[in-house]
């Protein structure tokens, strides 16, 4: 148990004095990225071999959580930042662990895991220097793929709980007062001001108080929170303890989507340590102040992200939302007043506690201080997740963190904010991403999804699959939402099948306001944007489905067709061997042609061609 | 005592009361499906919208649940409210193309037809929720539930089987908007949610009158006993 500062100090003191005993620090990213990609094999090898050459006491072997490059897991660091080796054992598992073994044991640099530009000219051996980690500035994720996320020692040795200890000796007012000039907003998507959130819960009437923390991320392509969870669950726990302080509450939930097992289990474990180490439970550091977090699995409903949606989920009920005109921290779970954060969110605040308001308030621009973490995914070379400053470029993130569009083709947009985001066309690459920046753009921050796109996307079928996912993800609750988005999606389906009229996009419009003006929860009313975003931007496309019936991005089956140039083929095969309906022919060396009627219009022909033979109209 | 404005009208109202409520007092006409008096409103069918109006500021809200506040403006049919409103109407006509209640109202706004493909799958029911919360809070019973979600979303029974807690007595479809629950009474047997009940045959006059199990549901809250409750009530 510990009650003391000293004790805290103790046990990092202790924690750094077993860690010298090794020679050498092995982290294994066991991310849920890495993990698929088989980092747990790697670890298994790997721990084979140094058991095998008894090097077991000198070699501390580490699984971490996510450290970001996803793109190229497994990810291995050495030590501090030392090496970073990617795509380990991605060609062969027993070589590469003994190039691994090679390394620990001379230093010998394995050049063919190294980091490599696209050209292959330059090989990083530093994650310092690669510029999908130069170019970000971790808080959140500043332990995250550093420390074993089931260690709380470990967690304590880098300054955990520290935090907490330094909040517990302050008024719980001063700390309200910390966090509004931080100038911290919430990570979850609205936005809000998370200082004047928790003034308002303490201010509200009502006992027992609730803090609860937001780990519903459902937005497809997005995993900051998953990978926060699973990572540094310690983090976010101890956020909330500070945040039930400020708030005067001592109960708190955390509600994880039932998807992320790993992350319930970390979670889960991280409680049990800080029960067990006093850091939880009752006269937190002798304060007199009681705190204990639940964790409340979610069954998966999008819409159990909507704050009275999910409390309504923990009360057990249909996870519906309601009608916010009395805010939830008046009368939120169970009608008390109840503080929800994202739990991105809370995991700043130990962060501000430490380092002072100042500190976090002189990163980020005026209006959006701090850091923010996105999970940056489709056509980008380095797809992952990065922390960076508010205010960044969009053209920073996705070109320069990013390493730029895969292939030679272009850039065309990109989607922020998740389902109810909205896309982002080129020339306005150079705006800086904050809360409203982006959504004077028409799009928003939301929980931090980042999918870039190039010019084989269709925008017409990149809103037709949103509004297909909210179509389904709608709680059914309310009109507007239930059947005017799926009334939305059939006319948007109608276009990309060809069907469309004149009209279909002003109709679109029309409804996409009534939408947003009549839905009663933040679902709804937002559910049109990636529609309405991708009229403002690319109006012409919508006109070319229409008038013209085609495709301009050769996405939309029923508008699209692939041909080959029999001037420009080679006859390499390359494009038949790879058809998965082969319905290519031609002879070696001769020009190929497509048998339309057994054509599925996947453009894999189009998109394995090297001498630009096939072509789509 | 909380004063402002409906449609430019000075009105006064309690604290805590609604604007649909003042609205209505004050001889304004704000359509509704799925609010009761008696079961409250959360704000599901979004016909009752309004627009407050607050300083510079304009929103368009849930009358049925809105409480009234000091100064502001309130608008029942600013073109934004009209276009809510037209669209909920032209939504549900396309959802619901057999039910009166939607073909009158939505008439009444001018709408006839609708530009979208019409179910036919989902009866005239409008999901505005009053059958399952009078079961449950009126009746005490709660033998109906939502089940799905999005447009799947639909009312029936728990496991959509014949409910052991029905009592048969009718009173969802009572409170029912549009008329899209069935019951039968037949042969001295009442139909309603595929369960079947035998109908309880009044001493005196010799008519069915209400399901056996309805009476002994009375009869269990009510301590009232069961001879008593047989006999029907014009017979009483």
């Amino acid at each position: 148990m510990i009650v003391s500062i000293g004790q805290l100090d103790g046990i990092a003191a202790e924690y750094k004095q077993k860690s010298r005993v090794y020679s050498k620090i092995v982290k294994i990213c066991c991310g849920t990225g890495c993990v698929s990609s088989g980092a747990l094999k790697v670890h298994e090898k790997l721990s084979e071999f140094i058991k095998a050459e008894n090097l077991s006491d000198k070699v501390l072997l580490k699984k971490t959580g996510c450290h970001g490059l996803c793109e190229r897991g497994p990810i291995i660091v050495f030590g501090d930042d030392e090496i970073l080796y990617q795509t380990v054992g991605k060609r062969n598992l027993e070589d590469d662990a003994r190039l691994l073994l090679k390394t620990i044991q001379d230093g010998t640099i394995a050049e063919n895991l190294l980091y490599k530009d696209d050209d292959k000219a330059k090989r990083y051996v530093s994650p310092r220097d690669i510029p999908f980690y130069a170019g970000q500035t971790r808080i959140v994720l500043s332990q995250n793929g550093i420390i074993d996320p089931e260690d709380i020692e470990e967690y304590i040795s880098l300054g955990g709980y520290q935090a907490v200890h330094k909040a517990l000796k302050a008024d719980p007012m001063e700390i309200i007062d910390w966090i509004e000039k931080s100038g911290l907003r919430g990570r979850g998507g609205g936005g809000f001001p998370t200082g004047t959130k928790w003034r308002s819960c303490r201010d509200a009437s009502g006992e027992p108080r609730y803090v609860i923390a937001n780990g519903d991320e459902g937005d497809p392509g997005a995993f900051m929170d998953r990978s926060l969870m699973e990572g540094n669950p310690h983090a976010v726990i101890e956020g909330m303890i500070i945040g039930g302080y400020a708030v005067g509450s001592s109960q708190g939930f955390i509600y994880v989507r039932d998807e992320y097992p790993l992350a319930v289990q970390r979670l889960l474990m991280a409680i049990d340590k800080a029960r067990e180490y006093g850091l939880l439970g009752s006269n937190i550091f002798n304060s007199g102040f009681n705190f204990d977090i639940k964790i409340f699995r979610g069954g998966g409903a999008f819409v159990c992200g909507e704050s009275t949606a999910l409390m309504s989920s923990i009360e057990g009920k249909t996870g519906e939302p309601r009608a916010k005109y009395i805010h939830t921290v008046e009368k939120g779970l169970w009608d008390k007043p109840s503080n929800l954060n994202n739990v991105e969110t809370w995991a700043c605040v130990p962060h501000i506690i430490n380092k002072g308001w100042e500190w976090f308030g002189s990163i980020g621009t005026p209006q959006s201080k701090g850091t923010k973490v996105f999970s940056l995914v489709g056509k980008v070379k380095n797809t992952g997740l990065v922390e960076v400053p508010m205010g960044i470029t969009l053209n920073e993130i996705i070109f320069k963190l990013g390493g730029g569009i895969h292939g030679s083709r272009k850039f065309k947009a990109v989607q922020t904010g998740g389902p109810s985001g909205g896309c982002i066309p080129g020339e306005y690459l150079a705006m800086p991403v904050d809360f409203d920046s982006l959504t004077k753009l028409g799009s928003m921050m939301g929980s931090g999804g980042m999918i870039v796109m190039d010019e084989r996307d269709c925008m017409v079928d990149v809103a037709r699959y949103f509004l297909k996912f909210l179509v389904d993800e709608s709680c059914g609750k309310c009109t507007p939402c239930r059947e005017g988005v799926r009334r939305m999606f059939e006319i948007v389906d109608n276009i990309c099948s060809g069907n469309g009229s004149k009209g279909d996009v002003e109709h679109l419009e029309e409804l996409a306001r009534a939408i947003q003006l009549g839905s009663l929860c933040a679902l709804g009313q937002s559910a049109p944007n990636p529609v309405l975003s991708t009229i403002k931007y690319f109006r012409d496309e919508y006109n070319v489905h229409i008038e013209q019936k085609k495709c301009p991005a050769g996405v939309c089956k029923a508008l699209t067709t692939f041909i080959i140039d029999p001037e420009k083929c080679t006859g390499c095969m390359r494009c038949a061997s790879e058809c998965p309906v082969t319905c290519i022919s031609g002879e070696k060396k001769k020009a190929h042609t497509i048998d339309q009627s057994k054509c599925i219009k996947c453009g894999t022909c189009y998109d394995v061609c090297k001498f630009d033979a096939v072509k789509y109209e | 005592m909380v004063e402002f404005t409906i449609n430019g009208k000075n009105v006064r109202a309690e604290k805590d009361e609604t604007i649909l409520n003042v609205a209505r007092r004050e001889g304004f006409d704000i359509p509704t499906l799925c609010y009761n008096d008696t079961l409250g409103s959360d704000g599901r069918c979004r016909l009752c919208m309004v627009e407050v109006r607050k300083g510079n500021r304009k929103r368009i809200v849930t009358s049925c649940l809105y409480p009234v506040e000091s100064g502001v403006e309130v608008f029942t049919e600013s073109p934004d409210v009209l276009l809510v409103r037209k669209t909920v109407l032209e939504l549900l006509l396309a959802r619901c193309p057999n039910s009166e209640t939607i073909q009158y109202l939505a008439k009444e706004h001018g709408i006839t037809k609708t530009r979208y493909m019409k179910d036919n799958d989902k009866g005239k029911c409008i999901l505005c929720n009053l059958c399952v919360k009078t079961c449950e809070f009126n009746v005490g019973v709660a033998a109906l539930c939502m089940s799905g979600k999005g447009p799947l979303k639909k009312v029936t029974t728990p496991y959509s089987e014949p409910s052991h807690d029905c009592i048969g007595c009718g009173a969802c479809v009572a409170i029912c908007p549009t008329g899209h629950i069935y019951m039968e009474d037949k042969d001295g047997v009442r139909t309603i949610w595929n369960k079947r009940f035998e109908l309880a045959r009044c001493p005196q006059c010799n008519r069915y009158h209400a399901p056996v199990e309805q009476l002994e549901f009375i009869a269990t809250k009510s301590g009232t006993p069961m001879e008593q409750l047989l006999i029907c009530p014009s017979c009483k």
